[in-house]
C-alpha cells in the first residue's frame, strides 16, 4: 500500500439536513501516529471517520496524503483500513475468509494471500479458529478477526470506530493492549474514534476532543488531562465537579471566587478569566478530606453517597447551599458524616463563563447527551 | 402420602413438557389448525381420494389416462414454459430495482406504490390493458407501424407473450416486496466494510450481498413460481387456450367442468401440485447449499 508522510484535513466539513454534523475540522496525522476522536455521542467524531474512509461525502474543505487530493476517491480506492463498531464480519464468510478477503480484492497471487493470511491470523492469535464463522465466535474473537482483516492489507492508515465498546469491561481491557500492542509492533497510522476518555489517554499519542461537531482541543494525554482549554473539555476529561461562581479578584493567574455558599481560590486557564461568571473545575482525586482547622480552600460538607471502588472510596457530598460535590478518597466515610474538604489552588482550574454556563446547571446525563 | 407423589409427577410432568415448549398456550393454535384441517388438509386428502377412484379402470387409470394422452400430458411442459421464465424474470428484474431503492430517498413511497400497483388491478384488468396495449390494433403495434418500422402488426397477444406479460405484470410486485425486505435484512456496514478493503461496486454485489441474499431469491423464486404455475384467467384471456397457452389448470377445468370426470380433474390436481414440488425441491436443494444465517441487519 502507498504509505504517506502525513496526510492532511483541512476545513472539513459534513452537513446532514443543513445541520452541521462537522465542521472545520482541521488536522495533520503524520506517519506511525495513533490519534484518538474523543467526545460525546453526536459530537461528529464518527463521522470524522467516515468522511476520512470515504464512506461519506465531503460537504467542504479537502483531505490531502502529502500532495495527493484523496476526498473525491471512493473508499475502495484509499487504501485504508477500517474496524467497525459492530465488527461487520461478513457472516456467510469463515475467519480466514473475511481476513484473506482484501487480499483478494487486490488480486494479490494465491500464495502471498496465504502466506499474509497465515500471518494476520497468528498476530491475532486464532489459529484454532479459522475455519469457523464469525457467528461461531465470541465478541472479543469478532473483534479481532475485523482488526486483522483491516491490518492484513497493510494499510497506511487504519480507522477504528468505537471498536471496543460492543465488549464487556474485562475484554476491553484485553483488546485495548492488543491493539496498542499492535500499533507499537506494526507502526501503523491508526485514527481511533471513542467515546471514552480513559481509553483515549491510555491508547493515543494525540488526541482530538470534539464537541457539536467542532474541534475543542487537539493535543497529548498529558495536554488535556492537567490543562483542558475549556470547561467542556474539563468535563470530558473526568473534573467531575463543575461549579458555577463568581469572580471577585483576578491577580495573575490566582482567581478568587464566591458562590454556592463557598469561597476558592484557584488558577486562571488562559487569560480569558474576569472578574464575574466563572466556570470551576476539578478532579474528584484532588479533594482531599481533612481536619477542620486546615487553612486555604475549604468547604464544609456532608456524605450522601458512598461507592466502594476498592483501594478509594468514590463519595458524593452536599454542602449546605445544595451543591454536591465528588470526591475520592481512601479514607472510610459513611453516609451522612459532615466532612472538611480542601483542594489546593492549582488544581482548581478557572475558565471564562459563557452563554453555554447555564447546561451547568442541567443534570449530567443531559449535558452529556446534548 | 400417594396424593403428593401424584402431585409431584404431575408438576415433574408440567416440566419437562415445558422444556420442549409445550405449555397451555399452545391451545391457541386450535382455531387455525381447525382451518387448516378443514380448507386445506381434508379437501386435499378427498382429491387424492377421488383421483384413485375412476369412474372404470384401475385405481391408476386416471392417472394413466392423463399421461398416456400427449394433449393432455403435454399442458405439463406448456405451463412450467410460461411459468419458469416468468418467475425467473420476475426474480432477476426485482434484483436490481430493490438494489436501487434500499436507502431512504425522495419519493421512494410513490415509486414503490408504482411498482406495487399491480398486485390491486386483478388478472382480468391486466388482460384487458395488454389486449389494448399489445393487441394488433393497439397502440405498440400502431405506432410501430405508423413509424414505419413494422409492415405488419406483431402478434403479442392470445398467444404465448400475451400470458407471459401477463404474468410478469402480475409476478413482479410480489418479487419486488419481498426481495425488497429481504436486501433491508442485510446490514449494510458489510458493504462498506467490504469497500474499505478494495471491493468495488460489482465485488461488493456479487461476493457480499448476492451470497447473503440468495436464500432470499430461492424463496421468492418458489413463490412467484407457484403463482405462475396455477395461471388460468390470463391464459384464456390474453392466450390461446386451445393451442399453446392450455396450461395445466385449464385442463384440470375442462376434466371437471366439461367432461365432468372428476377423478381425471383431481388427478391433474395432484400432478400440477407434484411438479410445483418437484421444482421447489430443486431450489430449495440448491438453496441448502447456501449460507442462512444472521445477515446483521434488522430482519
Amino acid at each position: 500500500m502507498t504509505s504517506f508522510a502525513e496526510l492532511r484535513l483541512e476545513n472539513v466539513g459534513r452537513r446532514f439536513a443543513g445541520v452541521d454534523a462537522l465542521a472545520g475540522l482541521d488536522l495533520t496525522i503524520r506517519a506511525g501516529e495513533f490519534i484518538a476522536l474523543l467526545g460525546p455521542s453526536g459530537c461528529g467524531k464518527s463521522t470524522a471517520l467516515n468522511c476520512v474512509a470515504g464512506l461519506l461525502p465531503l460537504t467542504s474543505g479537502s483531505v490531502w496524503q502529502d500532495e495527493r487530493r484523496i476526498d473525491t476517491l471512493p473508499p475502495e480506492k484509499r487504501g485504508f483500513g477500517m474496524v467497525f463498531q459492530n465488527y461487520a464480519l461478513f457472516p456467510h464468510l469463515s475467519v480466514r475468509k473475511n481476513i484473506s478477503f482484501g487480499l483478494q480484492m487486490q488480486r494479490q497471487p494465491r500464495a502471498e494471500v496465504v502466506r499474509r493470511t497465515d500471518e494476520a491470523i497468528r498476530l491475532v492469535k486464532l489459529e484454532e479458529h479459522a475455519t469457523k464463522l464469525p457467528g461461531q465466535l465470541s465478541g472479543g474473537q469478532q473483534q479481532r478477526v475485523a482488526i486483522a482483516r483491516a491490518i492484513v492489507l497493510e494499510p497506511s492508515l487504519v480507522l477504528m470506530d468505537e471498536p471496543l465498546s460492543n465488549l464487556d469491561a474485562k475484554l476491553r481491557l484485553e483488546m485495548r493492549s492488543e491493539v496498542r500492542r499492535l500499533h507499537q509492533s506494526l507502526g501503523l497510522t491508526t485514527v481511533y474514534v471513542t467515546h471514552d476518555q480513559e481509553e483515549a489517554l491510555s491508547l493515543a499519542d494525540r488526541l482530538v476532543v470534539l464537541r457539536s461537531g467542532l474541534v475543542q482541543q487537539v493535543g497529548t494525554p498529558e495536554e488535556l488531562h492537567t490543562s483542558p482549554r475549556s470547561w467542556h473539555v474539563a468535563d470530558f476529561m473526568g473534573y467531575r465537579n463543575l461549579l458555577e461562581m463568581t469572580a471577585t479578584d483576578v491577580s495573575g493567574g490566582r482567581v478568587t471566587m464566591e458562590g454556592g455558599g463557598m469561597r476558592l481560590v484557584g488558577t486562571a486557564s488562559g487569560d480569558g478569566v474576569l472578574p464575574g461568571k466563572v466556570v470551576v473545575a476539578f478532579r474528584p482525586d484532588d479533594v482531599r478530606i481533612v481536619d477542620p482547622t486546615v487553612a486555604g480552600n475549604v468547604i464544609a460538607a456532608r456524605v450522601e453517597l458512598v461507592e466502594y471502588q476498592g483501594k478509594e472510596l468514590a463519595v458524593e457530598s452536599r454542602t449546605a447551599a445544595d451543591q454536591v460535590l465528588h470526591v475520592t478518597t481512601p479514607q472510610r466515610v459513611a453516609r451522612g458524616d459532615d466532612v472538611t474538604l480542601t483542594i489546593d489552588a492549582e488544581r482548581v482550574l478557572v475558565f471564562p463563563g459563557d452563554e453555554s454556563t447555564e447546561e451547568l446547571a442541567k443534570p449530567v446525563l443531559d449535558r452529556v447527551a446534548s | 402420602m400417594s396424593g403428593t407423589t401424584a402431585a409431584t409427577g404431575r408438576l415433574a410432568l408440567r416440566h419437562r413438557l415445558a422444556e420442549h415448549g409445550i405449555d397451555r398456550q399452545l391451545w391457541l393454535l386450535l382455531p387455525a389448525m381447525v382451518f387448516i384441517v378443514g380448507l386445506f388438509l381434508y379437501p386435499f386428502l378427498y382429491g387424492l381420494g377421488l383421483s384413485f377412484q375412476p369412474s372404470e379402470g384401475g385405481a391408476l387409470a386416471s392417472y394413466e389416462a392423463f399421461f398416456s394422452d400427449p394433449y393432455q400430458r403435454g399442458t405439463i411442459w406448456i405451463t412450467l414454459r410460461l411459468a419458469l421464465p416468468a418467475a425467473l424474470f420476475n426474480v432477476l428484474a426485482a434484483v436490481p430495482i430493490a438494489y436501487r431503492m434500499r436507502g431512504r430517498f425522495r419519493g421512494k413511497r410513490l415509486l414503490t406504490i408504482l411498482l406495487v400497483v399491480p398486485i390491486t388491478l386483478g388478472t382480468v384488468l391486466t388482460a384487458q390493458g395488454l389486449l389494448n396495449y399489445l393487441g394488433p390494433t393497439g397502440w405498440f403495434n400502431k405506432v410501430l407501424t405508423g413509424l414505419g418500422l413494422l409492415s405488419d402488426p406483431v402478434r403479442l397477444t392470445n398467444n404465448y407473450w400475451g400470458v407471459l406479460f401477463s404474468l410478469i405484470i402480475t409476478g413482479f410486485p410480489f418479487a419486488f416486496l419481498l426481495i425488497l425486505s429481504y436486501l433491508s435484512g442485510i446490514d449494510p456496514t458489510l458493504e462498506r466494510a467490504a469497500a474499505t478493503l478494495g471491493a468495488d461496486w460489482r465485488q461488493r454485489f456479487r461476493r457480499v450481498t448476492l451470497p447473503l441474499l440468495a436464500p432470499g431469491l430461492a424463496t421468492t423464486f418458489c413463490l412467484t413460481f407457484v403463482l405462475a404455475f396455477s395461471v388460468f384467467p390470463s391464459a384464456v384471456l390474453v392466450g390461446d387456450p386451445a393451442g399453446e397457452t392450455r396450461v395445466i389448470s385449464l385442463a384440470a377445468y375442462q376434466a371437471a367442468y366439461e367432461s365432468f370426470d372428476y377423478s381425471l380433474a383431481s388427478a391433474i390436481a395432484m400432478v400440477m401440485g407434484a411438479v410445483e414440488l418437484g421444482v421447489i425441491a430443486l431450489v430449495l436443494l440448491w438453496r441448502s447449499s447456501l449460507y442462512k444465517g444472521a445477515t446483521g441487519g434488522k430482519g
